[in-house]
C-alpha cells in the first residue's frame, strides 16, 4: 500500500530515488565503518547486501564513537557497486565542514544523505570533546535541499560563488544529493513528533528514516497523523527495523536507549523461544510485512547492529526479492 | 549571576607550587550566592592550606582578604597592600575578576582557586542551574523563555532531537528536555503554532568565538576618554 509521490522525475537519480519514485517498497540496509583503517571490513560485507538493499547507510561516527568517516566508508562500496546513504551529524562540524564534506561527497558520486544531529559525544570514546551543534538537523536538510535546487551555500553565495569571467554565465552547479532526515515515532512529545516530521519535509526532506519500530500500534497512530497532514505524499517514509537475537537486546533498548518503545509481547516471545535466532527473524519479517501494510510507509530500513548476515534470509523471507533494477544502472 | 565551583585542594597546591606568602581574596558578589568564593569558602581554603601544609612539613603564611567585588576596578586597588606582601595570591572570585585583577597588577601572580561554570539562577537553597549563553542574538521571545543554546545538549533551534523521552534530556536524565518544556510553555500561552516554522541557522558572529568581545555607548565612552585625557 504505497500512496507516496511516485513520479517520473527524478531530482538526483540516485537508485534508492529511483526505487521509491517508481513506487516499489524500497529496502535501505546499513553498515557501521570499521574502527581502523581497514577498507576490507566494508568490502567483505558487500556480498550480503549486493541486490538484496537498494541503498545501505554508512553511520557517522555512530554512538559518538570514532569510526572511519562515513564519506570515506560510503566510496569504498560504492566502488563495488552498492548505492550508499551517508549518515551526517551536526555534532562534530560546523557549517564550512558540513558544506565541503557534501561537496565532496557528491564529487565522489555519492546521492543520498541522511541528515541528523548524531548522538551526543558523552555517549561515545571521546567524551571531553568539544561539540559544535553550530546548525542543527533540520538546517542540515534544509542546506542540502538548498545547494541541490538553488546552488547556494548557507552564507547566501551561489556554487560556484562569482562567474569565472565577467561576461560568462552564471554556471551555477548543484550537488545533487538525495535529502534524508530521520523521524522518531515513538520520541517525546508524542503529539510534536509529527510537527517536527512536518517541519523536515518542510525543510526540503525527499526521504525519512525512523527509529527502529517494534511497536506497531504506536507507529500506526502516528502515521495516522502523518496521514491527515498529507505528509506520505510529500515524503517517502522508511521504516526502520533492527532485528535481534536476544531478549537481551530488546529489554537493553527498552531501558537504556531513549526514545524507543519495545512491546513486553516481544519480549516473552525472545525469552521464551528455542532458537531465538530464528524468532529474531521471524519477528524482523513480521514487523516489515505489518509496516509494509500501513499506508504511507514506502519502505523499510534494516539495521543488523553486527548481524549483518542475516538480511539476505529477512529480505527473501519478507518477499523483497527481487530488488528493482533501473536500466543505466551500475552493475 | 556567574555559577563557579571551587577548585580541588590538589589543583590549588599545585597552583601556588612553593609560595610562602599566600593571600586568599573572597569576592562578596555572584560568588558568594552560589557559595563557591566567598568569605566563608575563602575562609574554608586558606585553613585547607594551612593543614596541608603542615601535614607536608611546609611553612607558609596564609592571609584572608575579601572584596566588595572583583569585577570592578574600583575595588581591586584594594589589593596594593595585600600583593606587595604575597607571592601569590588564590582569587576567589570567577574568571572575571582573576581577568580584571591581572590587568590592574600584572606584576603580582594572581590565580584563579574557582572555576567559573555558567550563568545562572539559584532553584533551591544549594542548588543553581545554567540559565543563559551569552550568545549576544537572544532568541527567548521565540521559545517562551526557556534557552535552548544552553538548555538543550545539542543545541538545537528546531527542536526536540529524537532523544527526548518522558520530559528528559537523553544525556542526563537529571536534566529536562528544553524543547519539552518549550513547547509545553508555548502551548500553554496558546502559541504552540509559533514552532511550525523552520528556524534557520543562527549567525554566532555575536558569540564568542570572535575573540574579546567588547561593548561600548560612544556618547559616555568618549565623554570620559575626554575627561581622562
Amino acid at each position: 500500500m504505497v500512496a507516496q509521490p511516485a513520479s517520473d522525475e527524478l531530482k538526483v537519480g540516485s537508485n534508492l530515488e529511483k526505487v521509491l519514485r517508481s513506487g516499489q517498497f524500497a529496502v535501505c540496509g546499513e553498515m557501521a565503518p570499521p574502527q581502523t583503517c581497514n577498507g576490507d571490513f566494508l568490502r567483505r560485507k558487500i556480498d550480503i547486501f549486493k541486490g538484496n538493499v537498494d541503498a545501505c547507510n554508512l553511520t557517522d561516527n555512530q554512538m559518538a564513537i570514532v569510526r572511519m568517516s562515513s564519506i570515506a566508508a560510503a566510496k569504498i562500496i560504492l566502488d563495488e557497486g552498492l548505492e550508499p546513504i551517508i549518515q551526517m551529524t551536526v555534532r562534530d562540524r560546523n557549517r564550512i565542514a558540513v558544506q565541503a564534506d557534501l561537496l565532496g561527497a557528491a564529487g565522489l558520486g555519492i546521492r543520498n544523505v541522511l541528515c541528523i544531529s548524531g548522538d551526543h559525544m558523552s555517549f561515545g570514546n571521546h567524551p571531553s570533546a568539544k561539540a559544535v551543534y553550530d546548525l542543527d538537523s533540520l538546517q542540515l536538510v534544509h542546506l542540502v535541499r538548498q545547494m541541490r535546487e538553488e546552488c547556494m551555500l548557507v552564507s547566501g553565495e551561489g556554487t560556484p560563488p562569482k562567474p569565472s569571467k565577467p561576461d560568462a554565465p552564471w554556471n551555477k552547479v548543484p550537488t545533487p544529493l538525495f535529502t534524508g532526515a530521520a523521524s522518531n515515532p515513538f520520541g517525546d512529545p508524542a503529539e510534536f513528533r509529527v510537527v517536527r516530521l512536518a517541519k523536515k519535509v518542510a525543510a526540503g526532506a525527499d526521504f525519512i528514516q525512523t527509529q527502529a519500530i517494534y511497536d506497531i500500534p504506536r507507529l500506526e497512530q502516528f502515521m495516522s497523523q502523518v496521514r491527515d497532514r498529507g505528509l506520505h505524499e510529500k515524503v517517502f517514509i522508511i521504516g526502520g527495523v533492527l532485528p535481534v537475537r536476544s531478549p537481551r537486546a530488546l529489554t537493553y533498548m527498552r531501558d537504556e536507549v531513549p526514545g524507543m518503545s519495545i512491546p513486553e509481547e516481544l519480549v516473552q516471545r525472545m525469552e521464551s523461544a528455542e532458537d531465538r535466532e530464528e524468532e529474531g527473524i521471524n519477528i524482523c519479517v513480521e514487523l516489515i510485512e505489518q509496516i509494509r501494510g500501513i499506508e504511507g510507509m514506502a519502505g523499510v530500513h534494516i539495521m543488523p547492529p553486527m548481524w549483518e548476515k542475516v538480511v539476505p534470509e529477512v529480505v527473501s523471507r519478507a518477499g523483497l526479492l527481487p530488488r528493482p533494477t533501473f536500466e543505466g544502472s551500475r552493475e | 549571576m556567574i555559577v563557579a565551583d571551587r577548585k580541588s585542594l590538589d589543583d590549588i597546591v599545585d597552583m601556588i607550587g612553593d609560595a610562602d606568602k599566600v593571600v586568599v581574596s573572597a569576592c562578596n558578589a555572584c560568588v558568594t550566592v552560589c557559595l563557591a568564593g566567598g568569605r566563608r569558602e575563602a575562609g574554608i581554603l586558606a585553613s585547607q592550606l594551612r593543614i596541608h601544609a603542615k601535614e607536608h612539613g611546609k611553612d607558609i603564611e596564609v592571609r584572608e582578604h575579601s572584596l566588595a567585588r572583583h569585577c570592578d576596578a574600583e575595588f581591586l586597588s584594594d589589593l596594593d597592600e595585600e600583593l606587595e606582601w604575597a607571592d601569590v595570591m588564590i582569587s576567589m572570585a570567577c574568571g572575571v575578576g582573576v581577568n580584571l585583577a591581572s590587568e590592574l597588577h600584572p606584576k603580582h601572580r594572581i590565580v584563579p582557586g574557582l572555576n567559573t561554570t555558567f550563568y545562572g539562577a539559584t532553584d533551591a537553597p544549594g542548588r543553581w542551574l545554567e540559565m543563559c549563553g551569552g550568545c549576544g542574538d537572544c532568541v527567548l521571545h521565540k521559545t517562551g523563555g526557556i534557552c535552548p543554546i544552553v538548555r538543550c545538549a545539542k543545541s538545537i533551534l528546531n527542536g526536540p532531537c529524537g532523544g527526548s523521552q518522558d520530559g528528559k534530556c537523553e544525556v542526563d536524565p537529571e536534566t529536562p528536555c528544553a524543547w519539552q518544556e518549550i513547547i509545553e510553555r508555548l502551548e500553554a500561552q496558546g502559541r504552540g503554532d509559533d514552532l511550525i516554522a523552520v528556524e534557520p541557522a543562527k549567525d554566532w558572529t555575536t558569540s564568542f568565538s570572535g575573540g574579546r568581545r567588547r561593548r561600548v555607548v560612544e556618547e559616555i565612552y568618549e565623554e570620559d576618554e575626554e575627561a581622562s585625557a
